[in-house]
Formats: structure tokens, sequence, C-alpha cells
């Protein structure tokens, strides 16, 4: 399959997740628009490492699978940013009984 | 002994540290011993000296104490030079600096401790100054006494500085010196520039090599730096306001030493003047006009100080002229007779202004001569030695220059012997107004009237014996061949610029006539102003040229009008104009453009995480453009 399916698809999702945070008001909502962004990035990074590795083996056996390691750093630091960010969201919905960021301008003041 | 130089300016030293660190706490009188006996040990001191550099065969002698400064090639040391100009000074210094101390003890009687301690303690400042000034062997050594000296006189011309005309004679005094003291420095460094030193012994040894147009450039920034410091024209008007100061000030600093630290410095730096004749041609010409200048203004004033001071200015003028003509030891030795009869004078001034209980004003007096006898007779002696009669030593001092003069150029001699007359006159009107004739003072003044005490007497009586027989040391030749031992002693140092070979030329016979003249005018103007004020004395309010002479020639008011005004009128501008408007609007402009963009800025943060994140993307995108576009 031509890389440029991939490039497209990961594009499209990126700018899904942009929108999202964009425009949406709800912090969860914000969240998984976030989580999409970061997902668009490691499929282009597992879809490149694909493209390249046949050709990268051949010079260095070693080589070649970075982008795949590194995608799997990026879920951990992903799961570790979401259970902070859900605390955080918690508490904030604890304090102000909701959850939309509009609604937490007190930093200007 | 003369490696031992370094001793006489060091006591004065300690003297005003003394008496300046513990003002508060020492009483009167160990205040008054420290000053006199510091000034007692150098003179001590300096007679040593002078033994030593008197005998046959004295070479000049520099003590290098330390380097000073040194840059580069340029080495500057602080070394004293000792040879017989300087030893000479230092004698005239010591001595009649002694003297006007001793007298100050009672004169200053009435100040109280701290304040007495103070005077003397600025006193033995000056004196240390001074002293430095004439040891000094190269022009920076001589600039630092110079400009110590600048400031004792303003220190002490301000002494009640609580009255506030005084305060201002005192800046005044300042402010007129550094004028000429630029000259001096812009000298100073033109003979860094041009003879990579500033030491007496290089410099004149360099000098001929220079071309004419500098040293003559070079001699008028020195002449503009003494007519500062010596009180000529155009920058005397201080001198006149700086009799604020108490009286034995005026004796010492603005008649005797300081005021005559021109002529040393040009005596001193003869080689150069020398080189220049146009630059001698300006100094004869400049001492003449300050010369008529102050004579006829001291004609007119009443302040008995006042008259003194234009006398002083005057007689300056006469050693400014012999500077011009030549004649370095005629002038030297009008410097030192001067400095006898001048702080002669104005010493017996200050027992007169004692005695009338600060009244100053001659028309108030009169009859004195029966109330103060001791002064009237040495102010006497004054008047008769400075007015030129001989056998006083004024005359002997003065006549010799005239004679220079008239060898030179007889158009200067009969200005200056213009200028005698008018000395003669004016001396002896004030002589005639104090002491003779009737009381014109208050009852209350009359009862008070009584002679001094012994301190201030003795001192009149020393300064008037020396003042009449100073004479002797330089009797010109026509007496008796190779009389003028001051010509002998003094000769090693003005060698090689014997422009008193003119004087040779002249034949026995003028130079006699020359004498009978000037005696003659002399004593008939001394005859016809006792006669003129004795009965009948200038009470009334001068009219026509005498009010100009009385108002001394509103020259204070021309310098107001063409320097003052003008100056304060540019400051102002500089003050409304460039100050308020440019440089504070440029100042405040910043801070308010500042403040201005910072309240638009502040809209952007809203508080809004939407608007952030826009802003954020948008940012983000224009980067990705400016990467993929913009970049090759």
């Amino acid at each position: 399959m031509p890389i440029n399916y991939y490039i497209f698809l990961s594009v499209a999702l990126f700018c899904i997740g942009v929108a999202g945070v964009l425009t949406r008001r709800n912090a969860i909502i914000i969240f998984m628009c976030i989580e999409l962004m970061l997902n668009a990035v490691n499929l282009l990074l597992i879809a490149f490492s694909k493209m390249h590795h046949a050709a990268a083996v051949l010079t260095d056996p070693h080589a070649g699978i970075n982008g795949q390691i590194f995608v799997f750093f990026i879920m951990v630091v992903a799961a570790a940013e979401v259970s902070v960010g859900l605390a955080i969201i918690a508490m904030m919905y604890r304090n102000t009984h909701s959850v939309d960021i509009n609604f937490l301008n007190r930093l200007k003041h | 002994m003369s490696n031992y130089v370094f001793l006489v300016p060091l006591f004065p030293l300690i003297g005003f540290l003394i008496n300046g660190l513990f003002r508060k706490w020492i009483p009167k009188p160990v205040s008054a011993v420290v000053g006199t006996a510091t000034i007692l040990t150098s003179f001590i001191v300096s007679i040593l000296i002078f033994i030593q550099v008197r005998a046959e065969g004295f070479q000049p002698v520099t003590v290098t104490l330390f380097q000073f400064i040194q840059a580069g090639n340029l080495k500057i040391p602080f070394s004293l030079l000792v040879d017989q100009l300087s030893v000479l000074f230092l004698l005239i210094i010591t001595g009649v600096g002694l003297i006007i101390h001793f007298y100050s003890t009672a004169y200053m009687k009435e100040e109280d401790a701290p304040n007495y301690a103070k005077y003397f303690c600025y006193l033995n400042l000056f004196i240390f100054f001074m002293l430095l000034l004439v040891l000094g062997a190269n022009f920076v050594i001589l600039f630092i006494g110079w400009e110590g000296v600048g400031l004792c006189s303003y220190l002490l011309i301000g002494y009640w500085f609580k009255n506030l005309e005084f305060g201002n004679a005192a800046k005044k005094a300042f402010i007129m010196n550094r004028i000429g003291d630029l000259g001096f420095l812009i000298a100073i460094f033109a003979m860094v520039g041009q003879f990579g030193s500033v030491s007496f012994a290089e410099v004149f040894q360099q000098a001929p090599s220079a071309t004419t147009g500098f040293m003559t450039a070079l001699t008028l920034l020195l002449f503009l730096g003494a007519t500062g410091k010596s009180a000529q024209i155009p920058l005397y008007t201080w001198l006149p306001d700086a009799m604020a100061g108490p009286t034995p000030v005026s004796a010492l600093i603005h008649a005797a030493t300081m005021v005559t630290a021109g002529v040393y410095m040009i005596a001193r730096s003869h080689v150069l003047f020398n080189l220049a004749p146009v630059s001698q041609s300006v100094i004869a010409i400049t001492g003449l006009a300050t010369i008529i200048l102050a004579a006829t203004i001291a004609t007119k004033q009443n302040d008995i100080k006042k008259v003194l001071a234009y006398s002083t200015v005057s007689q300056l003028g006469y050693m400014f002229l012999g500077l011009g003509v030549g004649v370095y030891t005629e002038a030297i030795f009008h410097v030192l007779t001067h400095a006898f009869f001048k702080a002669l004078l104005f010493l017996g001034a200050g027992s007169v202004i004692h005695a009338m209980g600060g009244e100053q004003d001659i028309r108030k007096m009169g009859g004195l001569k029966k109330s103060l006898p001791i002064t009237h007779i040495t102010f006497l002696m004054g008047c008769v030695t400075i007015a030129g009669i001989p056998p006083f030593s004024g005359f002997f001092s003065k006549d010799e220059i005239l004679t220079a003069a008239f060898a030179s150029n007889p158009v200067y001699y009969i200005i200056g012997l213009g200028g005698s007359m008018l000395t003669a006159f004016y001396i002896f009107r004030v002589y005639a107004m104090t002491f003779q004739g009737k009381f014109r003072g208050t009852e209350d003044q009359k009862h008070h009237l009584h002679e001094s005490p012994p301190a201030m007497t003795i001192s009149l009586v020393i300064l008037a014996l020396m003042s009449m027989f100073a004479g002797v040391v330089g009797l010109p030749d026509v007496f008796a061949k190779n009389s003028n031992r001051l010509a002998n002693y003094l000769a090693p140092v003005f060698e090689g610029s014997e422009h008193s070979a003119h004087i040779n030329h002249l034949s026995t016979g003028t130079e006699w006539i020359l004498l009978l003249v000037s005696t003659f005018i002399a004593v008939w103007m001394v005859i016809y102003a006792l006669r003129r004020f004795t009965k009948k004395p200038d009470l009334d309010e001068p009219v026509g040229l005498g009010k100009w002479m009385a108002d001394k020639w509103y020259v204070d008011e021309i310098y107001e009008a063409v320097i003052i005004k003008p100056l304060k009128a540019l400051a102002d501008f500089f003050n409304t104009v460039i100050e308020k408007r440019v440089i504070d609007g440029l100042v405040n402009g910043t801070g308010r453009l500042v403040q201005y963009s910072s309240r638009q800025l502040r809209y952007l943060q809203s508080g809004q995480v939407g608007a952030y994140v826009l802003l954020m993307v948008i940012s983000m995108v224009i980067l990705f453009a400016v990467q993929l576009f913009l970049r090759k």
C-alpha cells in the first residue's frame, strides 16, 4: 500500500484533533482530541518506520525500528498524561460542578 | 640640607592635620602655637637651605620622593627642585607667612575655638601648597600647588561664609581662577604632546627645537594661567572682591604670596618665554594696562582694603612689565619688596580696622595717628615704600623695572611712570584720610580707639623694617659696581637670558636722570596728596571721570552683560528647551510607549483557553509555512 494513504489518514486524524481542541469546551472531549492527535503522530511514525525498515537493516542490523520504539514511548507518556489529566478534571468537577474550560478563566485575575 | 627640603612643606602639612582633625577639642592657644610653630620650623629649615644654596659653586638639587604618574613613556616623578629661585621664594613664603601667622593669633582672637583652629588649619594648608608650588621640579607638581593655593584662597575668602556676599566673592575668585587654570592645563598637555615630558630641565632643553608658533601658543596659554592667579587683565576682578576674607589672609594670600605665583611661574619658565617675543610683548602690554587701570580705580575707592587690593593688582602689573621686557631678576626683586610692603600695608589696615571695630570706610576715619602711634608710623613707612621714595626698597625695585622698560621701549617707561605717579597719589590719599585731619567716626568708635595688641604691632614693626631696608639686596649698578646682590644670587637661574644686557646700554647719566625723574614725581605726588586730603578729605560723591573710576570703569558690569548674561540665557535655554522638552520628552516618551503598547497587548491574555490554543495553532501554522516556503 502506498505511503500516501497513511499520510492522508494521519493528517486527517490530526486535523480532526486540532479542530476538536479548538471548538469544543468540554474538557474531556478536548482530552480525547489531544489523544487523537498523538495517535495520528504514532500512526505516521509506524508507517515511516515500516517503509524504511527494509532498506535500513541492509547497512545496520540494529537500525530501522527506532520509530516503532518511539511509539511505545509516546503511548506510555500519553497513558501517564491521561491519568494525571483525568485526575485534574475529576478535581475540577468536584470544585465547580462543571468541566467547561471557558468557566475556568480565573487565572486571568 | 638640600636633600631634606621635603621637611619645609611637611611641617605646615602636619600643622594642617593637627588643627584640622582636632579643631573641636584643642583650645585656642594650642592651635595658635601649632599653626605658628610649624611655619617657624619651616622657616628655620629654609634658612639652613638658603645658607647652603648661597655658598659658592652650588649646583641645583632635584629631590625625587616617588614616582607620581607613569603612563607608557611619560614619567612624572614627585620631585622637588632646590635652586636659587625656589629657595628665595621659600624664604619669602615662610618668612612673611610666619609674621602673618603671628599677627593672626591676635587678630582672630574674637573667633570661637573651632573656627580659630579652622582658620589656622586653612592657613597652614595654604603655606603647604604654596611651598609645593615653588618647590615642584616639574609643571605638574607646580600645578598641584597652584590648584591647592586656589582652593585655600577660596576657603579663606569664604571664611565668614554665613555672609552670602562673602561666599559669592569666594566663588568668584575660584571661578575666575579656573579660567586661567584651564589655559595652564592645556599648556601642560601641549608640553606632554610636544616634548613628552613636563620636567623643567627636559622641557627647557628641548624648547629651542620647537617652532616659534608653538612656543608663542604655549607661552600665551601659560600667561593666561598667570593672569588668573596673579590678577591681571582680563581676569583681575576677583582680587578686589577677595577682600571679603580676614585681613591677614588678604596680606598673606592676596598680596604677598599667592598672587605672585604667576610671576614665579613665568620667571621659572623664562627659557620658554625668551623663545616667544610676541608673548613677551603681550605680557608687557597687559602689565602696563593693568598698572594704569588698577591705579586709576584705586584713586577713587573709599574702602581701605579695596584701595590696597587695586594697588596689589597694579603692583603685580609692574612685575609683569618686568617679565615682559625680560628683566626677570628685577621682577623677582619687586615680588620680594612687594611681599614686605604690601603685607605691611594690609596688616596696618587690619590694625586700623581692628581699632575701628570693623569699619573699613576711610571717609569715616581720620586723625588716627594719635590713638594708633605704632600703626601710624609703620603704615607711613609702607606708604613711603610703595610710593617709591628713596632710599626705601620699593623705590629700587620699581625703578629697576622702569629703567629696563625705558631701555626696551620709552613708551613703556612713560606709562609706567604715570602708574607710579598714581601709586604715590592714591596711597597718600588713604594715608591722609586715615591718619591725618579730624576724626569723622561715631562717638562710640572714638572711645573704642586703641592701639592693637603686641602680637600685631611687633609684626608691623618687623615688616616695616624689612620693607624699608630690603632694598639693599638689589641696589642698581649706578650706585656701586656689583652692588646688586640679588642679581648675583639669581644669576645662575637666569643665565643665558640676559636681556638685562639692554640696561647696560644705557649710559650712567641716563640712568641717573631716570632715577631723579621718578623720585621727583613721587615726592611731588606725595606732597600734593597730603596737602589736598589732610585739610579737605575726599568725602563728596565722585562725578564725571571720577565716578567712572569709583565704579571701577564698570568692568564688572561689562563682564556681567557680555559674558554672564548670555551664559545664563544659554543655560536657561538648555534648561527649558533641551532638558525639559527634548531629553525629558525622550525619556517620558519611552515610558509612555511601553505603557501604551502593553495596555494594548493585555487584551490578548483573555483567560480563555480556547483563544490561547487558537493562537498557538495559528502561530504553528505560520511557522510551518515559513519553514516550508521561505527556507531553501
